[in-house]
């Protein structure tokens, strides 16, 4: 295992000893990332429990006023995505340049989507005065109830926020993943970016799987 | 770790059932099951969450390490969790004069 | 003729030269360094306000400061302190550079992401010095809301974004920790091997990755709260100040021990080396630190126990408290028993593990006082709790990073620190502390609440004593940075091994090669086992 002279590749890095390694290693960093994640989304799920198991009447009738109809077909847009992602994550193992490059794009364009759908959605509220903050007004809702109304959307802006943040970041993470895999930079000996991206993008998929039901989906029956 | 290269087959058929599951949650929601409705809700979407885990991000190929980390990122989300509530959900059960 | 030779040795230091080698380097032992440099800044800066706080304090009126500044020194203090020295302090900087040493590993799985995880640092340290510069903050280092979110006119998102930026940092050297210690062994280098500052710095590292993402996210929306004008914790719209203090404390707490933890590694190595045996039930010392890791995350709420939290919550979160004393006190008789019947010798780093070892005890056993219901009500937000901490933080911490910091010095520099000098500031610095914070476990218990600059008169002694320990701390850490920064030019010249340890850091040359070893080391025996370095001890 002499480290001297060795030229240093992207597949095997001065610091480890073999190709091997470095996969596991990167893999098991991906995950650990993904693991904070689930902390850093695990303390908005705390909030929103604790807030909807206090005020679940309201709750229920403000989610109501999210169109269900857009948060499915979101779901589905994202589904789609991690589809084809996974198919982009299949090309690179096969090292299959053109299949990487296509999944890669059709990924993009549908994270693209969900984040077109996501800004309608968003400037529906603002017109709506469903934003939290002076102009807040919710139809149908005794004054003092309103600010526990608030307490939904600022619930719902903040969760839908930062999965649209990590949305944002991982178009980024593509575009670059589609620019190396253009230049030919990805084989089957080394495609540990684009699997890794895989994973976050999956992650923030399941994200969405659980946002999905407890945003959009509270007592359907009752608000209506 | 040999790499493991699953059939397309596999991707669609699992992408087919998350697409159902999202049609059934969203029909479920508007059928009246009192408390459980939140219930059905959740077990679809950890179902659902299951699905994309094990296939999607090959985490039925994974090492033993891999599912370590996971289950111990979700211990910790129920330790964050359940413990918060040992306070949010007993705040009632005892009258303290001045709160 | 041996300085000769060390000048055409090639290592760390003089592989590459420039602003760029440093600011663009990978090498996780000029990482640490540069860490080394940050946060001692950032401990300077955190001291001068201690001092001025300090100096405020030394009469009952409050004739330096007003109350809105001194509202903000004791803020940036605590800021400075904890965020920005406590934290990375012995993490980043010292295992940064030794954890790939003592694996054996060439550097950190991700160097790249090292790099960064100190670009990140430094960034979050501005933000938050800008902050500082630009008129301070004054909600206390805890940011609890509403007073942070809706009444506070101070920088608080800046300090807050600073924060923020900050966690990443730990985030990220916790998860390049984890990743390495995984898969970056040496041949042979199996886990029951492991140095115990090692096993130490991998619970810490487990306890960055699980608990700062809470912060985070706190942060987050603390600063939609402040910007947006989202309702999370607002009390008018039906939100809870105190899941803000939940969500706070989830990490916070669980922080107290990124911070003890590592320096509890360094004493471990500290204690078996200066007694030349290995440390007594090394398996027991190793499994402590990740029971602390996992306790850790379960006390939080008894800093919330007069808050509107449930009294339930406040029993429970009690009970769970007494749990962290059984690893603390296995670690701390541990190390007595390593001591008994060893071949002691008193050198700088054994005198600050001594200092560490008693002080410790102190803040822990004054930590279960608090951990209890009843006495916590009585002393909550007093001068006994801010004695606590400080004896944790200062009298645990500080010593160990600065014993930690002499013991490896002629491995990071290839020089010796002066002997007599680093004596005699360990003396000072132990004295200056006992004086500094043990009158405050007086003045807490007979009612000084903390965050107060002016205070009855009857206070006053025990105030000029505390001021005056203070003026002593600030003499003892001052005398080890001008001869630390004295030794590297004119300190003896050690040897590979000047302390005749066993660690495989110790295997390489002083200061490492860029590489750390010119051949991979194959590890044949158990950590601590000094018969393996008998025959090579030689004279520094």
């Amino acid at each position: 295992m002499a480290s001297e002279g060795r030229a240093e590749t992207l597949a095997l890095r001065e610091q480890f000893d073999t190709e091997e390694q470095q996969k596991d290693a990167s893999t098991l960093g991906m995950w650990i990332f993904l693991i904070t994640e689930i902390m850093f989304f695990g303390g908005l799920f705390l909030v929103y429990i604790v807030y909807r198991s206090a005020n679940a009447g309201v709750f229920a009738v403000a989610s109501s006023s999210l169109k269900v109809y857009v948060g499915a077909a979101n779901t589905v847009v994202l589904l789609c995505s991690s589809l084809t992602m996974v198919l982009a994550v299949r090309g690179a193992q096969l090292g299959e340049r053109k299949t990487i490059v296509l999944f890669l794009i059709l990924t993009l364009i549908l994270g693209g989507v969900f984040l077109g759908v996501k800004a309608y959605e968003w400037n529906e509220k603002f017109q709506e005065h469903h934003v939290p903050g002076a102009a807040f007004h919710f139809e149908g809702l005794p004054p003092e109830l309103q600010g526990r109304a608030q307490l939904f959307f600022s619930l719902y802006f903040a969760m839908t926020g930062l999965h649209a943040m990590h949305m944002v970041i991982g178009v980024g993470i593509l575009s670059v993943l589609i620019w190396q895999a253009r230049k030919g930079t990805y084989s089957a000996a080394y495609m540990t970016p684009v699997d890794v991206s895989g994973l976050y993008w999956h992650f923030v998929d399941i994200i969405w799987i659980f946002l999905f039901p407890l945003l959009y989906l509270i007592d359907r029956h009752l608000g209506k | 770790m040999t790499e493991h290269i699953d059939r397309v087959r596999t991707y669609v058929l699992v992408f087919a059932v998350l697409i159902a599951l999202t049609v059934l949650t969203t029909a479920v929601a508007f059928v009246d099951l009192g408390p459980f409705s939140v219930v059905v809700a959740l077990a679809i979407a950890v179902c659902k969450m299951l699905l994309v885990a094990l296939f999607f991000m090959h985490m039925r190929h994974s090492t033993r390490l891999t599912r370590l980390v996971v289950l111990g990122g979700l211990l910790w989300l129920i330790i964050l969790i359940l413990l918060s509530l040992t306070d949010f959900a007993t705040r009632t059960w005892v009258g303290v004069p001045g709160r | 003729m041996i300085t000769a030779a060390l000048q055409e040795r090639e290592h760390y230091l003089n592989a590459s030269y420039g602003i760029k080698s440093w600011l663009l380097t990978k090498d996780h032992k000029r990482i640490g360094l540069l860490y080394l440099a940050t946060i001692t800044l950032f401990f300077f800066l955190g001291g001068a306000f201690a001092t001025l706080i300090r100096i405020e304090l030394l009469t009952p009126q409050g004739d330096l400061v007003s109350s809105e500044t001194y509202n903000k020194l004791f803020t940036m203090h605590g800021v400075a302190m904890v965020f920005f020295f406590l934290i990375p302090a012995i993490p980043a900087t010292l295992g940064n550079f030794f954890l790939p040493l003592m694996i054996g590993a060439r550097d950190l799985a991700f160097p790249r992401i090292n790099l960064l995880s100190w670009y990140l640092l430094v960034i979050g340290g501005l933000l938050s010095l800008y902050a500082m510069l630009a008129g301070g903050v004054d909600t206390g280092w805890t940011f609890y809301t509403p007073y942070s979110t809706s009444y506070s006119n101070t920088w608080v998102i800046a300090t807050a974004l600073g924060i923020f930026v900050a966690g990443f940092s730990s985030i990220l050297t916790g998860l390049n920790f984890i990743v390495t210690v995984h898969r970056m062994r040496a041949p042979g280098m199996t886990w029951f091997r492991l140095p115990l500052f090692v096993w130490s710095t991998y619970a810490t590292s487990v306890i960055q990755v699980l608990g700062t993402p809470v912060l985070a996210v706190t942060i987050i929306l603390l600063f939609c709260e402040r910007v947006f004008h989202l309702g999370i914790f607002d009390p008018t719209r039906g939100g809870d100040p105190v899941l803000f203090q939940h969500l706070f404390w989830f990490y916070s707490h669980p922080a107290v021990y990124i911070m003890v933890l590592p320096a509890m590694g360094v004493i471990s190595e500290l204690v078996s080396v200066y007694s030349r045996k290995p440390v007594f039930g090394y398996h027991f010392v190793a499994f402590a630190s990740v029971a602390i890791a996992v306790l850790g995350f379960l006390v939080w709420g008894h800093h919330l126990f007069v808050s509107t939290q449930s009294l339930y919550a406040g029993l429970v979160f009690s009970f769970l408290s007494y749990f962290v004393a059984i690893p603390s006190a296995i670690k701390v008789f541990n190390w007595t028993a390593t001591l008994y019947k060893g071949s002691i010798s008193y050198d700088t780093p054994m005198l600050y593990a001594f200092g560490f070892i008693g002080l410790f005890t102190i803040g822990g056993l004054t930590g279960l006082f608090v951990a209890a219901l009843g006495f916590d009500v009585h002393v909550t937000d007093t001068y006994f709790v801010v004695a606590h901490f400080h004896y944790i933080m200062v009298g645990g911490t500080i010593m160990a990073y600065l014993g930690g910091l002499h013991y490896w010095w002629p491995k990071m520099t290839g020089r010796m620190y002066p002997e007599g000098w680093a004596k005699l500031s360990a003396l000072v610095i132990f004295l200056g502390f006992n004086l500094t914070f043990f009158p405050q476990f007086v003045l807490g218990y007979l009612g000084m609440p903390r965050r107060y600059h002016v205070y009855p008169p009857e206070f006053q002694v025990l105030h000029v004593l505390s001021t005056a320990g203070a003026s002593v701390l600030a003499v003892g850490y001052v005398i080890p940075m001008i001869y630390f920064i004295w030794s590297l030019r004119y300190g003896k010249v050690a040897g590979a091994n000047p302390w005749g340890a066993t660690g495989l850091e110790w295997k390489t040359a002083s200061p490492p090669p860029a590489h750390n070893f010119d051949e991979t080391p194959i590890v044949t025996h158990e950590a601590y086992d000094y018969r393996a370095v008998m025959g090579e001890v030689e004279v520094g």
